[in-house]
């Protein structure tokens, strides 16, 4: 029975006890206890059940390996699943519940599995259910997603906030054990700007809990110590709770910090992510003790040797009341001196080695503690915890030599460097064989932009297990990080002599099907020895193959403590060596960061940017319905009282034809061209002529890709000799100036143009209607007859009191002036038309009114009649294409065979037969069916409306051979009902001769 | 003409730092070649300022020139004296090739006071913002968040930043969220 010693315990404060829950059963735990440890202290061994085969499971780490203890935290808008308990800092009212498990963690009904485990080898997705195909839908997979699985996905929405902060540093260095304190103090004593991050909440990492002297004193002082230089130095900034998540290309680094984890009663964020512009990166991010493999490795009271000293150290719980060391290293035996001094029995030290003759192995038997070497446990007893071990010969196949009963089994398989970070951005990796583990490889550093290394590995990390080892790489890290050589000396430490550890990796060496068929390698996603030996049989020779056939390291702790003797397995029997094998590939994030923590402040109001216009409060005052385009909401009708938004679109259509109608279109984009070759560039960007328009006049245009595809329109207009105003689509924009920036910066470097994108600057409105030049006039100002300002031209001068640029344009077909003044006047301008309107029933209309006048004008919309594969060629522009110029963006590529192809769809009207509306996107149906079943198709429709001035339904689309097919009725496909015939027709439905805009 | 209204007239929040939107501010769009002895007398006779280094910004009260990309200035001044300031412009520079555009109301000004002024601005922008690299005298065109934006100090914890009129909203609701009192970095 795991418990709380009656004393210890040097990261917890018994004065402050908390309160928690883990299944709704109350328990009791101290400030500074890890949910992991509250639980061990309650008793609580069993905290989980496997992914596949719902086996009993308890805590074997005490740190971010931990591949067991994941409960869902929290509950309704704080509901987080798979949150590991070894991390997670226990705080007063904590709720936890264990994951995967039905009706209950104690009974569970899917622990059959467990049973079936033969028909649930390597691969069974791949190849139970491969046949018949309908049982995957129906039998297997609702199975399968019903009994595999951890924590449940919440619901409600999160209540946290979250937030970024971006930092630029000289060095940072990841992992406050001590050789980050040291690398840190060392850098920062030689003048670097330094960010030292822990992602726990205490520094200095295991060295108290392993005995570490520092320079004379315990490393418990010494870590005080630096952290107090540390603090002090202004170019030094340490934060505790921050991991280094991941590494990548020009020493970019993302780091994540718990801010509200352990304390969620403030108001403060929950997490922070870190974005770090590192110049160079220190990875002391430790090591991780692996597991052994032997039967029933995987019972709850199995637990590295390293957790088990940890428990008793740190937080005075004891994991049990008799122990059994196995080991195949000295380290272990410090668990052993820990467990002694803790009160706990150690009933033996089962040591693989055939000898155990170092300092640690005769301190433990000075004790009276037996040790037993050669020897390693055939198999674990116990159904749903540990009830003892059997014991046999390691270099045997299993036979039982010997029974001892205990609750805690303290394993040790050796230690594996954390290279996760160092490996991100593309370290590479030695295998130490003398210490059997891979360890970064300093001639393959990742490298920067300059070609060299721009990461360190330091300490552990480095494969520097010792104290004092430890500490000379650090500074040696932050020397190499400074590219100078230190006026400062590391720390020294006194170190234990230890002895070399024996590679096991298989226990017994010579284990059979029956217990390598009980022997755990990935605890979390169920991964056995026979699986991965089973993948090697059937041919898998890659470790990327055999990972994902397996899935071995494919869970939420991608591998920590399974990778590596993984490998080991897969090595040994491809018959190949462990580096030629190797290991797969570490990814980021370290450990699962959350999804609240990459959106950052991104969400509700600020969730995107909102764009608006100048007359955007007035729309909203006056009931606009929002439409979003792009960025920006533009009012897509204006309902009143008792309309339905059809009904208004279809009263703003007919007044702007009968009267006279207002459109915000500030939006759209407005670009200035300027300079001695502004004509020769805008003739390049667009398919017609722009240098011969003379000033004070408007043309329309068309922009096309390199590629020949349609891309924006618009009305350019001539401001002066060599300055041109050219309007793009409200999401051309930004685009369009980009586009138009890119040529003049990487292909026409030396022509004289600049640009500016001023679309901002200008308030434009639009007023349209038969009544428009008499309501302007009523404003009076500047002449607008159709002599001083004829159709296609524009003017400078005044609208009332308003300085105004007056173009003559029209999108509607209808008499229209678009008017733009600055846009701090623009809200002021408005209000003054609204007034003047009045007397001539002058009503704002949105973009659907805006498209259908269009469309009964037959003027095409940029993605609407265009969808990127669509040329002007294809919608009749051909006159908009000059046959003059010798080159333009898309001239040539629109000479390609499949571009003049006389087969492609080309635009026409379309009037259903019976007056109703085509469906958007509709296809017109040809004869026959493709090679795939389906039906052929003629073309499409681009854009459909009611047309409320002609009372019927319009629409235009892309037809086969359509302009030569006038007159004709095709059907187009109906969603829920029968085909609906239309006749093909020209599509210019209204004013055909233009007589409406031209007066 | 009306008066004038900027895109959130009299916006304030108080939090780590004082978020302010400042009202209308000048600002014309100067691209050429500033080594032109011409192109530079203009702009210091314009400003009243000397012409600023690679990323400088050098600010006198409204006035100011910054230093924009290696062909582009960003002159500073009274919303109201803008467009004489172009004619101004034009007048010294014709014959020669530039662009001078006033884009005074494309533009949303606000003002980041305060102690915690830097960490509001770094939870936003990736410049950085240590004040060994960034103080006074000194412009960056960046973002903040999704948006452009561009800032300079006018003390040693004052930001001006500009960004663009219509998401003045999102810039302002952006930094009120960045200065919220409980998220303090305490980092510089």
């Amino acid at each position: 029975m795991s418990k709380r010693l009656a004393a210890g315990g040097r990261l917890i404060d018994r004065a402050i006890p908390l309160d928690f829950t883990f299944n709704n059963k109350r328990m009791h735990g101290y400030e500074g206890d890890t949910l992991g440890s509250a639980l061990l202290a309650n008793g609580q061994v069993l905290v989980g059940r496997s992914f596949k085969y719902h086996r009993p499971r308890g805590i074997i780490a005490s740190g971010a390996e931990e591949p067991n203890g994941l409960v869902n935290l929290g509950s309704g808008r704080t509901l987080e699943p798979n949150q590991r308990v070894t991390t997670t800092e226990l705080f007063e009212g904590l709720r936890a519940e264990s994951q995967n498990h039905w009706p209950s963690l104690e009974f569970d009904i899917g622990a059959i599995n467990t049973h079936l485990s033969r028909f649930l080898p390597a691969g069974f997705y791949y190849k139970m259910f491969m046949w018949p195909p309908v049982f995957w839908k129906y039998v297997y997979e609702p199975f399968i997603r019903a009994s595999a699985g951890l924590g449940r996905a919440p619901n409600a929405r999160d209540a946290d906030t979250y937030e970024h902060f971006n930092t630029t540093v000289d060095v940072l260095v990841i992992g406050g054990g001590i050789a980050g304190l040291q690398a840190a103090k060392a850098a920062g004593e030689n003048g670097a700007r330094v960010l030292l991050v822990e992602q726990t909440a205490h520094w200095g990492g295991r060295a108290p809990v392993d005995g570490a002297v520092i320079g004379g004193k315990p490393a418990d002082a010494w870590i005080e110590d630096t952290i107090t230089d540390l603090e002090a130095m202004d170019n030094v900034h340490i934060r505790t709770r921050t991991m280094g998540a991941g590494v990548y290309d020009h020493g970019y680094v993302l780091a994540h910090e718990r801010i509200s984890d352990h304390d969620p009663r403030e108001d403060r964020p929950r997490h922070r992510l870190w974005r770090i512009r590192a110049g160079q990166v220190i990875t002391a991010t430790g090591a991780i003790e692996r597991p052994l493999s032997f039967a029933g490795n995987d019972l709850p009271g199995v637990m590295l040797a390293s957790a088990v000293r940890d428990y008793a150290v740190n937080y005075g719980v004891s994991t049990g009341d008799r122990a059994v060391i196995v080991t195949n290293n000295d380290d272990a035996y410090r668990t052993a001196l820990a467990l002694h001094e803790a009160g706990t029995t150690v009933k033996a030290v089962l040591d693989a080695r055939t000898q155990a003759a170092g300092r640690l192995p005769d301190k433990v038997r000075a004790l009276g503690i037996r040790v037993e070497t050669g020897t390693g446990i055939a198999k674990v007893k116990g159904v749903a915890r540990v009830d003892g071990v059997a014991l046999c010969a390691q270099s045997g196949n299993g036979s039982v030599t010997e029974e001892l009963s205990c609750d805690t089994v303290a394993m040790s398989g050796g230690w594996s460097p954390v290279v996760h970070l160092w490996s991100h951005c593309g370290g590479k990796l030695l295998w130490d064989a003398d210490r059997a583990m891979f360890r970064p490889d300093p001639d393959k550093a990742p490298t920067g932009a300059d070609g060299a290394g721009f990461v360190h590995a330091a300490g552990a990390a480095n494969g520097e297990m010792s104290t004092g080892a430890a500490l000379a790489d650090a500074h040696r890290a932050a020397a190499a990080a400074m590219g100078k050589k230190l006026r400062t000396k590391a720390s020294t430490a006194e170190d234990e002599e230890e002895m070399p550890l024996e590679p096991v990796w298989l226990m017994p060496q010579g284990a059979g099907d029956a217990l390598r068929s009980k022997t755990w390698l990935d605890f979390q996603n169920d991964v056995k020895v026979t699986d991965v030996q089973l993948a090697a049989q059937e041919g898998y020779e890659s470790v990327e193959h055999t990972k994902r056939y397996t899935t071995l390291g494919m869970a939420t702790d991608q591998g920590k403590t399974s990778n590596i003797n993984g490998l080991a397995i897969l090595s040994k029997s491809l018959g190949a060596d462990i580096p030629n094998v190797g290991t797969t590939t570490f990814r980021p994030p370290y450990t699962p960061i959350s999804m609240g923590a990459i959106a950052g402040e991104a969400r509700g109001k600020i969730f995107q940017p909102l764009r608006r216009t100048p007359l955007h409060d007035w729309h909203d005052r006056n009931g606009a319905h929002w439409e979003p385009v792009g960025h920006w909401r533009r009012p897509y009708a204006f309902p009143r009282d008792g309309e339905t938004v059809e009904q208004a679109v279809s009263r703003e259509v007919k007044n702007a034809r009968e009267a006279v109608g207002l459109l915000d279109a500030s939006t759209l984009g407005k670009i200035i061209v300027k300079g001695p070759d502004a004509g020769r560039f805008l003739d390049m960007m667009y398919t017609n002529m722009m240098s011969n328009l003379a000033p004070g006049k408007c043309r329309y245009g068309l922009m096309c890709s390199e590629n020949g595809f349609l891309i924006d329109d618009g009305v350019v207009a001539r401001i002066d000799d060599d300055t041109w105003l050219c309007h793009t689509t409200t999401g051309g924009a930004d685009s369009i100036h980009a586009h138009m920036e890119e040529w003049l910066q990487t292909e026409w470097w030396d022509w004289k143009v600049f640009t500016a994108n001023v679309t901002e600057q200008y308030a434009q409105i639009a007023v349209v209607g038969p009544e428009a030049r008499a309501m302007l006039e009523g404003m009076g100002g500047m002449d607008l007859s159709a002599e001083a300002l004829p159709f296609m031209q524009w003017r400078e001068g005044k609208i009332g009191d308003f300085d105004a640029h007056v173009f003559r344009i029209s999108f509607s077909g209808e008499l229209s002036f678009e008017i733009a003044v600055p846009a701090s006047q623009g809200r002021a301008f408005w209000d003054a038309l609204i007034k003047e309107g009045a007397i001539y029933d002058a009503m704002p209309y949105g973009t659907e009114a805006l498209h259908v006048l269009r469309a009964e004008k037959g003027f095409i919309m940029i993605g609407d009649e265009t969808d990127g594969t669509v040329i002007p060629q294809d919608l009749g522009l051909n006159w908009a294409i000059s046959k003059k110029k010798e080159d333009f963006l898309g001239k040539r590529a629109q000479e390609r065979s499949h571009m003049t192809d006389p087969g492609r769809w080309k635009l026409v009207g379309l009037e259903t037969v019976d007056g109703s509306v085509l469906q958007d996107g509709a296809y017109a149906i040809a004869d026959g069916r493709n090679a795939n079943g389906q039906r052929n198709t003629q073309g499409r429709v681009t854009s459909t409306y009611y047309s409320p001035t002609l009372g019927r339904g319009i629409a235009m689309g892309l037809v086969l051979n359509g302009p030569d097919r006038m007159d004709e009725v095709i059907s187009f496909t109906r969603i829920g009902g029968e085909p609906q015939k239309a006749r093909i027709v020209g599509p210019v439905f209204y004013d055909p001769e233009g007589e409406k805009q031209n007066v | 003409m009306s008066e004038p209204q900027s895109a959130l007239p009299g916006a304030a929040f108080t939090g780590a730092a004082q978020i302010t939107e400042t009202g209308l501010r000048g600002m014309i769009t100067l691209k050429g070649d500033l080594s032109a002895t011409k192109l530079k007398n203009i702009a210091k006779k314009v400003s009243g300022v000397d012409m600023p280094e690679k990323r400088g910004a050098n600010i006198k009260g409204d006035n100011g020139l910054c230093w924009m990309a290696p062909d582009e200035l960003l002159i500073l001044c009274p919303h109201m004296d803008a467009p004489t300031i172009v004619t101004q412009i034009d007048k010294a520079l014709k014959g020669t090739h530039y662009l001078a555009v006033n884009v005074s109301d494309a533009r949303a000004v606000f003002r980041v006071d305060g102690q915690g002024a830097r960490e509001v601005l770094a939870k936003l922008t990736p410049a950085d913002l240590h004040p060994d690299s960034f103080g006074p005298g000194e412009i960056r065109r960046t973002r903040l968040a999704q948006v452009p934006a561009a800032f300079w100090m006018t003390g040693p914890q004052t930001f001006e930043i500009v960004c663009f009129r219509s998401v003045a909203q999102y810039v302002f609701d952006l930094l009120s969220n960045a200065a919220k009192i409980q998220a303090q970095v305490d980092y510089f």
